[in-house]
């Protein structure tokens, strides 16, 4: 029952083409694109506040996506993706500010540069399993970290780097409002190349390796190769993710990477769904918007009794982490198929609404 | 030399502490096949209530410390019961990732209930240095390096000889055999985390009484990785004896930095490095048995 079709009744393929396009259905694509219209706007009526808010979710969620093909699609754990965020956002700005190459190119290749990196720690991870796995990148993550704070010449050292703002023929994206386009351009490329990456064999191999890996490596699929192709598409897209984040703020400081922040993705994923493209930008709406509730709960609930005893005005930093914390156990307690599996409950309640059993 | 001497002794102390925790941590992946990645928090939530009983409420060590290790035995229990019961069954992603969850829930929590800077324990022992072959060693040092002793051979005792521990092993070899034995596989399951939680609170509050309580502690429950991964995942003492290499290890590398390298941060790392290298060449740790899978 999990994954209710919602082909109408009659609509039969015939062709392997018609059966894996990247809409399931007309409506579909054409609200795709609706929405996609819709944000456009968003720049034009939103505060810089929520426009903050939607670039955040933006170039997290296409670092989110990169995880989700790792972990949902190819079933390979990783605890050290913040690592590769914040490898890209360096590179990007190395990049553009060594080599005067202009950020627009920069960006891609960041992306080209984290991959290598991903790659060179995906080779342990083509032998590795499970938990084994889950170690290794832990390593990664903090050898990564130490190699920020070290390497000067690359990050700048504890001081951090400037990175220069976008700019495209001679325009300059350096306010919020026009920043959004980039983003957005960005998103929507990349999670259709994600789309599309998963109706290709290579798509499927990576499914194949999730569900069995040993059935798979009978059925002819390379494991090695995929394994460590899995690692470096999930650096690529840090890496898009971290460039873009670097070229937003200006400033990329060598502390912003931890293992919260690649837990708070894990958060996202499983949040959103493992394994559903759609579910990772869910999970990090959800997760970048958490903080922000949390704020908002504690501002409603200032001055009464329960803020005196528990002193939350101080304690909000803590209060983030142990909401992200819990909202992890609980979605896997609970919701395990995560947002993504919820909101294709709803579709089909009100699709088949007088009779949805 | 002196320095270098001292260092590889302060190894082996931390070592054994590192080797208590890891084995702790073996405990737990034995009985019922969970990586624990919240075996820091243990650490952490161990010293920190030992410090409150005796800060806040002013009991002698003798007994805050006994009503610190019953108190861990019914916290672990209770995690077990509640959230990782009904992980059985779950694929190893997801209960990984909730024991990393609750890491950072209740790492959040305790620095929202005792604050984020290091806080000292009250003196406990009268001299504060004792006199071993020549060195100047803290008797905290000492005394632990006795405890972790005494934990390692008490593990050891538990299951070659106690009815709990064969129980234990029995499950961890096969659960449905041990189950048709009369073994209660989920009071099992309960009793390794109970277990693990006291042996964790006791290497916590230790290096409390040494450094201060502070989030530092659930540092701990990471570099068991290095450990665990060295002496091979379920080998109980594998984990001790890669508990004290990393141990000696970090202080080498620590000692090979400051004299000649000056890169900095190599106590932290170091392990790590190492923790790689075997991934690559042993993808199964030193010690660790070979998955043998059979289709």
């Amino acid at each position: 029952m999990a994954n209710i079709s919602l082909i109408p009744c009659g609509d039969f393929k015939t062709r392997y083409a018609a059966d894996t396009t990247i809409f399931p259905t007309v409506t579909s694509r054409n609200f795709a694109i609706l929405g996609v219209l819709l944000l456009l706007t968003f720049p034009a009526f939103m505060d810089r506040y929520w426009l903050n808010l939607c670039i955040q979710i933006g170039y997290l969620g296409i670092a989110a996506l990169g995880l989700n093909i790792l972990v949902g699609f190819t079933g390979q754990i990783s605890i050290g993706h913040a690592a590769f965020f914040g490898f890209g956002a360096f590179s990007s700005a190395w990049l553009s500010n060594s080599f005067g190459i202009p950020v627009a190119l920069a960006i891609p290749l960041a992306g080209v540069m984290t991959t290598a990196v991903g790659m060179l720690f995906g080779v342990p991870a083509a032998r590795l399993k499970g938990l084994y796995l889950a170690i290794a990148t832990l390593a990664a993550q903090y050898i990564l970290q130490d190699f920020f704070a070290r390497a000067d010449w690359f990050t700048g050292g504890t001081a951090g780097t400037i990175a220069e703002p976008f700019s495209l023929f001679g325009f300059a994206f350096d306010t919020d409002e026009r920043y959004f386009y980039v983003v957005l351009v960005y998103m929507v490329v990349m999670y259709i190349l994600a789309t599309n990456l998963m109706r290709t064999r290579d798509g499927r191999a990576l499914v194949a390796v999730r569900d069995h890996y040993l059935s798979a490596e009978i059925m002819g699929i390379n494991l090695t190769k995929y394994r460590t192709m899995s690692f470096g598409i999930s650096a690529f897209y840090a890496g898009i993710g971290g460039a873009l984040y670097a070229h937003y703020l200006q400033f990329v400081s060598v502390e912003g990477f931890t293992i919260l922040f690649s837990i708070q993705f894990l958060g996202m994923i499983i949040i959103g769904g493992l394994g559903s493209i759609m579910g990772s930008l869910m999970g990090t709406a959800f997760m970048v918007l958490l903080p922000e509730v949390m704020q908002a709960i504690t501002n409603s609930l200032a001055g009464t009794a329960i803020d005196t005893a528990l002193n939350l005005k101080d304690a909000i930093a803590f209060l983030r982490e142990m909401a992200i914390g819990l909202v992890i156990i609980l979605f896997l307690v609970f919701e395990p198929d995560g947002l993504a599996h919820r909101w294709k409950q709803i579709k089909a309640y009100w699709k088949l609404y007088p009779f949805s059993h | 030399m002196t320095l270098l001497f001292q260092l590889l002794v302060n190894g082996l102390i931390v070592g054994a502490l590192y080797g208590v925790v890891a084995m702790s941590f073996v405990l737990i992946y034995k009985a019922s096949r969970i990586v624990n990645f919240a075996q820091g928090e243990f650490l952490l939530i161990g010293a920190w209530t030992c410090w409150w009983l005796l800060t806040h409420w002013q009991l002698p060590f003798w007994i805050g410390f006994p009503i610190t290790l019953a108190f861990m035995l019914i916290f672990g229990v209770v995690l077990q019961v509640v959230v990782l019961r009904p992980m059985i069954g779950e694929p190893i992603i997801s209960v990984i990732m909730v024991t990393i969850g609750l890491s950072i829930f209740f790492q959040a929590m305790m620095k929202w209930m005792f604050g984020v800077f290091a806080k000292p324990f009250p003196t406990i022992f009268a001299s504060p240095t004792m006199n071993v072959f020549g060195l100047e060693v803290q008797t905290v040092y000492v005394v632990s390096l006795v405890i972790s002793l005494l934990i390692m051979a008490g593990f050891g005792w538990f299951f070659k000889y106690s009815r709990m521990g064969l129980a234990m092993r029995a499950t961890a070899f096969d659960q449905q055999v041990a189950q048709s034995l009369g073994i209660s596989v989920r009071q099992m399951f309960a009793m390794s985390w109970a277990i693990s939680a006291m042996v964790s609170a006791v290497a916590g509050v230790t290096v409390g009484v040494v450094n201060g309580v502070s989030s530092a502690l659930s540092f701990f429950g990471i570099k068991v990785f290095p450990a665990v991964i060295l002496g091979g995942l379920d080998s109980v003492a594998g984990a001790v004896l890669g508990g004290l290499i990393v141990g000696v290890l970090e202080n080498l590398a620590h000692y090979l930095d400051s004299q000649w390298l000056n890169w900095g941060n190599m106590y932290e790392i170091a392990p790590f490095y190492v923790l790689i290298v075997i991934l690559m060449i042993k993808p199964y740790g030193l010690f660790g048995t070979k998955d043998i899978e059979r289709v």
